[in-house]
């Protein structure tokens, strides 16, 4: 973008990147408008340039997740299991494509969720829109294709008057069969109805359901509710050629370390699972690793850090370069020791060799003294995976992670307002590459996709300036809007099946879909006043007004089915 | 009238005497732009996100006391006789991390980490207040700082875990004694002016030196804790001068509570006021609780959310409900009037040039009178108000002899109900009283549509909001609260 920009070859340009934050979306492309501006700054004066807009002008300025409106047509057999249904998707992208192509595909490809599909016809309809381009924020239409899923789930379980969790599980995909995806992949790695079925055992789910609901009776104003939701994610870019990284690892003759790969840090840990791949290649303390910031002048044409993929693809190109190194100095202290290669074993901090052990940093010297390279790019692609976009078949996805949550929460019928009172989380990542970074992962997106589905309201006035650009105005969950009991746990005993680093899953993205069940939850607790005999059809964000009115609705609903039967 | 033309106080344990300088220039400003202290950061610039807390410490009682506020809203000269401490202080000499850093880091609360240097400055003011494991304190401490990346629970996690109990001082609390000789050092009874870029920032040490500033300078504008005012100068990039900032006058600083009131001075915060409020009518507590962040609570005051007359104040309709009147004060000359009768229209109060709001006072609730305050926002904790419904109501031999209904959100002011509480007043206290409350409100309002809520909801949620009036105090086993009051029943 800079070099379009100024009008130079990419090579005169380099991008460098410690770390980001802030977590509202638009990393992947809303830093070029600001880039590019203070580029050409730098080129007309002669000077360094920096731009940083005010929070509000920011948040203005720059692209948010998009808004869907979702058409859904749904048909389904006595027992609720579905037999064909039609959805059409129409986002709100904005000004510029920017990335609505991809998010509109990927809201396709997660309007499943979990659920097999026997005939679907899945359309997407973006359109352009007099506002600010909206853009990629984790999950990446995905959440948004989620939740026209699970709404069809939940009318399934209102006309029929069942417990939407038997609805959901009688229309889990299969192992064996029942498991083809609308796109035609096959899931080959369905671990998702064991795990809802733990879930739904350890947070005992249907005693607390019905507790809730004899507790519902007799409690005017406060009105608590509970659901149990699902997430199946696929992973990789489904634009395929974006599933490729470099690394570059260098060893240094005191024997210290120097890792960089294409991915950006933005809290998600990878700097520090990268690393990890590379301690436990030389088998070294993580301390003897330096990571350094992004460049594209060490490693070039990187892919977005996105999709979840940072440390399946930066690991295994990591990994490739670690292991480059480490096999010329196996092959070095074969030669220069006389011992077999099999007999050269790195052991934590040092080098068995024979019947001798080297510390790390010894061999490191002797390999240098013999002018060993001790400098390796490493390059990873995911294999296996392909897409026709035209023919909407292919296996876009190398494998999928899977979660589960229970949310309870409770509402108060006179404002609308809610809280969030217990939230029981079982998530799938495979074997975790660093647990304490996963559950940060976990817990962090579960929060962040409860704001989104609660305060986090984008509101227009008549004149068509967003009137909600700061924290001021736009509510992102504060320390006490976090679930009071939080039960968080990974998933044990499920490597994954594809050989990605060390049988890990990717974590970034499907935590945040974990928070649909906050909506379903808040739902359940608005259809009390109803008898449950209606589907609130709630959409998000579930604000205080949002809820107060579907109670509204509901109520009048009810007074009109009242007035009908006494004609 | 002496003047003194430098601000002084102590960065780290470093003293800084400065001026001339921007005399509206933020604290977060002078931190980031002048001393290169860039571990503060700027997220929202207006006293939201708590990305930029720091925390300053200041002798009460004789005590050293910490307290942590918003360097984005804060002046350069409300530092005056402060020590103003930083993220880059709290690491020791060596390098070690302090109690609360060491927390964070061993509970994995950091991720992306520019919320983290808050995060630590308001839990550094936590750990200085003393210990806590109480979640419910730690929510209100953490309230003022946003995190987008963890969710929080590590970092609930690191405040209960900060402090092993019967550990040793750390180094700020083992110079305590050395810290308030140096601020006393630095009190003086010099009327302080700030001077530069042709405007000045005044801060008279005295109640007769301010009441006789403002008698020169009428049209100056008088800051108490900045919260609102530093937003009218970070985004509306007002330079107003002269600025008075009334933070030096201990007079304004009394909360003194007699046989039938409790008589609150002008710049008594809101964390200060608390205590005091809560019990005279424990609603209050729980309404200012959710009032801003804790750094907003600790700077802002009651007399300044009054005096600049915002719609959507948190306080005036509370207090308006329980009858309080509010003491003006011109030079020697002093009024007092009901406080509803302070707000005029929107954005005009009854102030003339030269006058200040001196003190509030607030009558003791009589016993038999119930007291509810209920806020409605998007978020429960520091959100600004969409409705706020206020309200008095003493009930006698089942009749309604005493009724205050006050609001805000519903109009350009805070306001009461007239027609609402005239529809209950002699009325039986029972359902159908309610409903004919509830039919007269638009006869009192015509509340807006804006990004908080609709009219309509407005509207409606004022109504409901008698309906847990009622519930509340005729059958007080029910469940009516999301979030249950923390403090003891209600009157």
């Amino acid at each position: 973008m800079v070099a379009s920009v100024l009008g130079v070859p990419s090579h005169a340009v380099t991008v460098d990147c410690r770390r980001m934050g802030g977590a509202f979306g638009g990393k992947e492309t809303q830093a070029n408008l600001f880039a590019c501006l203070a580029a050409v700054v730098a080129k007309r004066t002669g000077r360094a340039a920096k731009l940083r807009p005010d929070r509000d002008d920011d948040m203005l300025i720059t692209g948010k997740r998009h808004d869907f409106v979702v058409d859904y047509q749904v048909g389904f057999d006595g027992a609720g299991r579905i037999c064909g249904t039609a959805m059409t998707f129409a986002a709100r992208c904005g000004f510029s494509a920017d990335l609505s192509g991809p998010v509109t595909d990927r809201a396709l490809f997660h309007a499943d969720n979990c659920y097999y599909y026997e005939a679907a016809l899945l359309a997407s309809l973006p359109c352009r829109t007099n506002t600010v381009s909206n853009t990629a924020f984790r999950g990446f239409g995905g959440p948004q294709g989620m939740l026209a899923g699970e709404r069809v789930i939940e009318e399934i379980a209102f006309a029929l008057g069942r417990d939407p969790l038997d609805v959901r599980k009688l229309n889990f995909y299969g192992t064996a069969e029942r498991n083809i995806t609308p796109y035609h992949q096959t899931i080959e790695d369905n671990v998702g109805l064991a795990l809802v079925e733990q879930l739904e055992a350890q947070s005992d789910y249907r005693a607390r359901r019905a507790a809730i609901r004899e507790a519902n009776r007799t409690s005017p104003i406060i009105k608590r509710g509970i659901a149990l939701t699902p997430v199946k994610f696929g992973i990789s870019f489904t634009a395929t050629f974006y599933n490729q990284a470099g690394a570059l690892v260098h060893v240094y003759t005191d024997g210290s370390i120097h890792l960089n790969h294409g991915g950006t840090e933005m809290g998600q840990g990878l700097y520090v699972k990268v690393a990890q791949v590379v301690a436990e290649e030389f088998q070294v303390d993580l301390a003897r690793v330096r990571i350094t910031a992004t460049t594209t002048g060490k490693v070039p044409n990187t892919s977005a850090t996105a999709a979840s993929s940072g440390s399946d693809l930066n690991g295994m190109a990591a990994l490739a370069a670690a292991r480059t190194i480490k096999h010329r100095l196996i092959d070095f202290a074969a030669e220069h020791w006389g011992v077999p290669r099999d007999q050269v074993v790195f052991l934590p901090g040092r080098v068995r060799v024979g019947n001798q052990e080297i510390p790390f940093p010894e061999l490191i010297r002797a390999a240098y003294m013999a002018r060993i390279s001790l400098s390796s790019t490493g390059y990873y692609r995911t294999p296996d995976i392909h897409w026709d976009r035209a023919a909407g078949r292919g296996r876009p996805f190398y494998y999928y992670a899977f979660g589960a949550a229970v949310s309870e929460v409770a509402i108060d019928t006179l404002t609308g307002e809610s809280k969030v009172l217990r939230v029981d989380i079982l998530h799938d990542v495979g074997r975790s590459l660093n647990p304490a970074i996963d559950r940060g992962q976990i817990e962090g997106g579960f929060v962040q996709g409860m704001g989104w589905l609660t305060s986090e309201e984008l509101w227009w006035d008549e004149a068509g300036r967003l009137k909600t650009h700061a924290p001021s105005t736009y509510k992102i969950p504060a320390c006490s809007d976090r679930p009071a009991i939080f039960n968080v746990e990974l998933f044990e005993g499920a490597p994954n099946r594809e050989a990605t680093i060390y049988r890990s899953k990717a974590v970034g993205e499907p935590p945040l879909m974990l928070a649909i069940s906050v909506l379903h939850a808040l739902s359940d607790a608005i259809a009390s006043v109803a008898d449950y005999r209606l589907c609130p059809r709630l959409d998000p964000p579930a604000t205080p007004e949002k809820i107060l009115t579907t109670i509204e609705r509901l109520r009048g609903l009810v007074d009109g089915q009242a007035a009908e039967a006494a004609e | 009238m002496a003047l003194r033309e430098q601000v002084r106080f102590l960065l780290g344990d470093q003293p800084r005497q400065l001026g001339p300088l921007d005399p509206t220039m933020t604290v977060l400003d002078y931190l980031r732009l002048i001393e290169r202290r860039i571990g503060t950061k700027e997220g929202c610039n207006e006293g939201d996100c708590g990305a930029c807390t720091v925390v300053l410490g200041r002798i009460e009682q004789g005590r050293l006391r910490y307290q942590a506020v918003n360097a984005c809203i804060q002046l350069v000269g409300m530092l005056d006789g402060c020590q103003l401490l930083t993220v880059e202080d709290l690491a020791g000499p060596d390098g070690g991390l302090h109690p609360v850093q060491a927390a964070l880091v061993a509970q994995h609360a950091s991720q992306c980490g520019f919320c983290t240097p808050g995060f630590v400055m308001s839990l550094f003011a936590l750990y200085q207040a003393g210990n806590t494991q109480d979640e419910a304190r730690i929510d209100e401490a953490l309230a003022g700082n946003l995190c987008r990346c963890t969710g929080y629970a590590p970092i609930v996690a690191a405040a209960q875990a900060m402090r092993t109990p019967g550990a040793e001082p750390d180094r700020f609390q083992a110079a305590e004694a050395e810290t308030i000789t140096r601020l006393a050092a630095l009190a003086d009874d010099a009327t302080l002016c700030l001077h530069g870029d042709g405007r000045r920032f005044l801060a008279p040490a005295s109640l007769g030196a301010l009441a006789e500033l403002l008698l020169a300078e009428p049209e100056a504008c008088l800051v108490a804790g900045a919260t609102d005012v530093g937003l009218w100068i970070t985004k509306q990039l007002r330079q107003p001068d002269p600025v008075i900032w009334l933070g030096r006058v201990a007079e304004l600083k009394q909360l003194a509570l007699t046989g039938t009131e409790l008589s609150i001075g002008a710049t008594v915060t809101y964390t200060d006021a608390l205590a005091q409020l809560e019990a005279l009518a424990p609603d209050l507590g729980v309404l200012l609780r959710r009032l801003g962040g804790e750094q907003v609570r600790n700077a802002g005051t009651i007399g300044g959310n009054i005096a600049n007359g915002s719609p959507i104040g948190d306080s005036p309709p509370a207090l308006i409900a329980l009858g309080a009147r509010l003491v003006l004060r011109r030079g020697q000359e002093r009024r007092e009037l009901p406080l509803e009768e302070y707000f005029l229209a929107y954005g005009k109060q009854d102030r003339r040039p030269g006058e200040f709001v001196e003190r509030i006072r607030l009558p003791k609730p009589a016993p038999d009178l119930a007291f509810r305050a209920y806020k409605v926002a998007k978020r429960f904790d520091q959100d600004i108000t969409a409705v706020l419904g206020a309200f008095a109501l003493r009930v006698v031999a089942g009749q309604v002899a005493e009724v205050r209904l006050a609001y805000g959100g519903m109009a350009a002011t805070p306001k009461r109900a007239r027609h609402a509480e005239a529809a209950l007043l002699g009325q039986p206290w029972d359902e159908a009283a309610v409903a004919t409350a509830i039919a007269a409100l638009p006869e009192d309002f015509a509340p807006i549509t804006d990004m908080r809520a609709s009219a309509a909801y407005r509207m409606q949620v004022a109504g409901n909001l008698l309906r847990r009036l009622h519930l509340e105090t005729t059958d007080p086993a029910a469940l009516t609260r999301l979030v249950p009051a923390r403090s003891a029943a209600h009157g």
